[in-house]
């Protein structure tokens, strides 16, 4: 690492805090999408909301790039290590500050854990929506820097629509408050443009959270079903009927084969899919909307249909599901997770054509979806030591990827684009709406050294200047069309 | 503004939008201090465009024109027993979608499931060098690039002019029943709308209307349901069922603003709902009139013309009236102008004065 860079920054954190021999850093090259790797510089561990600013300013004025990290769970390589520059873990700013159960808010900082937010809200009767599978350990930094989602995103919506507020430190070391915390807001939806920023906009230091109210009641029903055509066909059904499920998600053969070896869980025989449906709410509401959802699944031709007869079995629906990621890893040494969206009604063909996609190239593919979303995670298996194998699923993800955007969809829905999308972009925008982004991006980044290379394809273009036009520009001898 | 084009096309709105040094889009007008603005500025009205577009039930979106009225929305939505849950105000009126995204808008509804920025999905946007820009998605989850959709919620045109919107919608209840709980004064208020928003009713709405001394809650649920929920709700105290064309009634008017006298100024303002006590104390002795929605995180508020919504000390946008735009709020952070100056750099559309 540079003598001068390491002078700055050990200015700021001491020596314990700050590594930089190989050994310390190899915990942090690469995040959950493995295929990509590269070590850092220095990974540097503040404490403080103070030390972030201050390392942040240090990167500013050094012009050292920096990525911000939480868990480290990110499956786009968000939060892989960029060239040259240093890793900020934010894993020791983990301090729930304020927890009013009144208003249903709590102000956290940016390491805590997602599913430690609901622990600490329980108590109350309170709880946080947004449940990426990975909630017991990504961190709300990360889930604000991904918007993302999880299992009940259909009727609570994603990370941002829970974000009522923000401090954070901006890459240009500016130091911002936005939303203030309160449910409505006058003015720009600064929150809602912060949530999903991947990391390019600087270090969010403190959130403010919306809490919701415990559903007092659920009705879990999980069905299992010979094709996954006909699951799909159930979800249509449902959506139809006008209920409004807090979760509906499809598990194929082979995240049910998967599930069965990690958690030991119990799924009916010779399904090539189940479906996992959630009713929740008052008592009275969730008593009647049952009878019709019983009644429509019934007519679904299910093999069985299993509804949970109290909490424990509901966990255990849920726990077959959330680990199921982790579970298709034990199948295989290696796996990427696309997560396209397609419109809800497309769902079989898009399932039909992935799968002939994965024939076609050779490499087994596991399907866990969130169905009531539209939202799709192929899980390409592949073993990264046979040669050619990794192009191979790289060329696959790529494809299913043009299969979604072809559909009318989107290229993530959860799991941003990270490095791993970054050339699909196009496919979703045109040039002047990548530039468009470019130049958000640029006003909070004018010097391109918040998790540099990600999002954009190819290269970062340097901000032109971001405080005025230029006087090239204003004399009308450049523009930017 | 003095000179006003009525495209009917997006292509013409483009036009109008690249043909001017200083332009500024408006809908119906119903907010009429958002489009106040110098004489030089072009005025570009956007109810030549208003159409549904795009509507697919079994997805549960839409995509529409800005200058689509609500009214026309909500009745389509209403055929397919669907619905925007955010109440946008003003709908009678003949407020459009475009309008009530710009301005940032919602009425009592959003306490259930959110407000209009949390049903945006995707947007159509004309930025300050005239180009056409469509940014987020047109399916319920998508998270492709950086959120411009929700950014221009509040965003009053001063960042582009928006020619398409995407919405997700979601099914209707079957039925719904609105109850009328008396409360002694603005503290009590409070304390309910704390205990509904943490209760297990999922209660859709909870309003203390102007001088009114009972807080109005609506329940939205299957069939049958809403009775049984009503009776624990009622048990405490001297609370009464509105007769169901009673409550239609009451919430059209409120979404209506038909209390606040149109000589009057009127403010949004974004509350806490402990704030609410001082709000109410310090509007009577101004002489104006609140409307409490959401359970206490949002208020209307008018005010006798000539007041100044700043002594309220809360952030405020006023929408009628000629008090400034905004009041209560800090200084612009250096990255306001920074990204006003991103989507805007020739500075066409007016700043936020
Ligand atoms: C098994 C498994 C299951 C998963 N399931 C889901 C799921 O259901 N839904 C879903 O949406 N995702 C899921 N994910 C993806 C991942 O967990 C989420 O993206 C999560 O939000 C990342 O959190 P993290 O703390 O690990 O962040 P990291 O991976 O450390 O970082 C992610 C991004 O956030 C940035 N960042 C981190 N902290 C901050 C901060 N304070 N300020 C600014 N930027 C910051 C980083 O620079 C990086 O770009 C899953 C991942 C795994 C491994």
């Amino acid at each position: 690492m540079p003598a001068d860079a390491l002078r700055r920054l050990s200015a700021i954190l001491p020596a314990d805090r700050l590594l930089w021999q190989p050994a310390h850093l190899a915990a942090y090259q690469s995040d959950a999408l493995t295929a990509f790797q590269s070590p850092p510089l220095a990974v540097a561990i503040p404490e403080t909301a103070d030390e972030v600013i201050a390392l942040v300013r240090a990167c500013h004025a050094g012009r050292l790039p920096f990525v911000a990290r939480g868990s480290g769970t990110s499956l786009s390589g968000g939060s892989l290590p960029v060239k040259g520059g240093i890793v900020i873990a934010l894993n020791r700013l983990n301090r729930i500050l304020r927890l009013d159960p009144a208003e249903r808010i709590a102000v956290v900082e940016p390491g805590v854990i997602n599913l430690a937010v609901t622990a600490a809200a329980a108590p109350h009767g309170l709880h946080y929506a947004p449940d990426p599978s990975s909630q017991s350990i990504c961190t709300i930094g990360g889930n604000v820097a991904f918007n993302s989602g999880g299992a009940h995103c259909l009727k609570y919506g994603m990370t941002s629509n829970h974000v009522l507020g923000l401090r954070a430190v901006l890459a240009t070391g500016e130091v911002v408050e936005f939303g203030g915390g309160r449910r409505e807001q006058i003015g720009p939806d600064w929150c809602g443009l912060f949530t999903g920023h991947e990391g390019l906009f600087g270090i969010a230091l403190e959130i403010t959270l919306q809490l919701l109210p415990r559903a007092e009641c659920f009705h879990t029903v999980l069905a299992g079903y010979r094709t996954l055509e006909q699951a799909g066909d159930a979800v249509s059904a449902i959506v139809a009927s006008g209920l409004l499920p807090g979760a509906i998600e499809i598990m194929d053969a082979l995240a049910l084969e998967a599930a069965k070896a990690a958690v030991h869980a119990d799924y009916p025989p010779h399904c090539e899919a189940v479906l996992i449906v959630e009713l929740e709410g008052p008592r009275e509401a969730v008593a009647a909307d049952r009878l019709r959802l019983d009644a429509l699944l019934a007519a679904s031709q299910p093999v069985e249909a299993r509804p949970a007869r109290n909490p424990a079995e509901r966990l255990a629906i849920w726990k077959g599901r959330k680990s199921a990621f982790s579970a298709v890893g034990r199948l295989s040494p290696d796996f990427i997770v696309q997560d396209g969206v397609v419109p809800r009604r497309r769902l079989g063909e898009a399932l039909r054509r992935i799968g002939k996609f994965s024939r076609e190239a050779g490499l087994r593919c596991a399907n866990v979806f969130h169905a009531g979303d539209g939202n799709l995670h192929p899980l390409i298996l592949y073993n990264g030591r046979n040669p050619g194998e990794l192009g191979r699923a790289e060329a696959l993800a790529g494809r299913i990827l043009r299969l979604c955007v072809d559909m009318g969809g989107s290229i993530t829905g959860e799991h941003g684009i990270g490095v791993e999308k970054r050339d699909y972009l196009p496919a979703m925008f045109s040039s002047d709406e990548i530039d468009c982004l470019r130049r958000i991006r640029a006003a909070f980044d004018p010097l391109g050294i918040a998790n540099p290379g990600k999002m954009f394809p190819g290269g970062e273009a340097p901000a032109l200047h971001a405080h005025g036009p230029h006087p090239l520009e204003r004399a009308g001898v450049i523009s930017r069309e | 503004m003095k000179t006003v084009v009525t495209p009917t096309s997006t292509a013409e709105l483009i036009e109008a939008v690249r043909s001017a040094p200083r332009v500024l889009a408006f809908g119906a007008g119903t907010k009429p201090r958002l489009s106040q603005v110098d004489d030089n500025v072009l005025g570009i009205s956007t109810v030549g465009l208003s159409s549904l577009l795009e509507y697919e039930p079994d997805e549960y979106t839409f995509t529409a024109l800005a200058g689509t009225p609500l009214r026309d929305l909500t009745a389509v939505l209403a055929e397919k027993r669907q619905y925007l849950p955010f109440d946008p105000p003003l709908a009678a009126a003949g407020a459009t979608l475009g309008g009530t995204v710009a301005a940032g808008l919602s009425g009592p509804g959003r306490l259930r499931y959110g407000g209009v920025r949390d049903f945006i999905l995707g947007i159509r946007f004309v930025d300050g060098s005239g180009r056409d820009l469509r940014l987020g998605g047109k399916v319920v989850k998508n998270a492709a690039g950086f959120d411009l959709p929700k950014f221009l919620v509040g965003s009053l045109g001063r960042l582009g002019v928006i020619t398409e919107l995407t919405f997700k919608v979601f099914p209707r209840p079957a039925s719904t029943l609105t109850l009328r709980l008396p409360v002694s004064d603005p503290e009590r208020a409070v304390t309910l709308f704390e205990a509904l928003g943490s209760g297990r009713w999922e209660v859709e709405a909870a309003d203390l209307p102007p001088s009114a001394d009972a807080v109005y809650v609506r329940l939205a649920g299957p069939e049958g349901t809403l009775p049984l929920i009503a009776r624990e709700l009622l048990a405490h105290g001297s609370g009464d069922t509105l007769e169901p064309s009673v409550a239609t009634t009451f919430w059209a008017n409120l979404q209506a603003q038909a209390w606040s006298a149109p000589g009057n100024s009127l403010h949004k303002i974004a509350l806490r709902p402990r704030e609410a006590p001082a709000l109410l104390q310090q509007v009577a002795a101004m002489g104006g009139q609140v409307h409490l929605s959401s359970a206490g995180c949002l208020a209307w508020v008018a005010l006798p013309a000539g007041s100044d919504a700043g002594r309220l000390g809360l952030q405020a946008l006023t929408l009628r009236g000629s008090g400034p735009l905004f009041s209560g709020r800090a200084a612009e952070p250096e990255i306001a102008r920074a990204i006003k100056f991103a989507l805007d750099p020739v500075d066409r559309f007016p700043g936020f004065a």
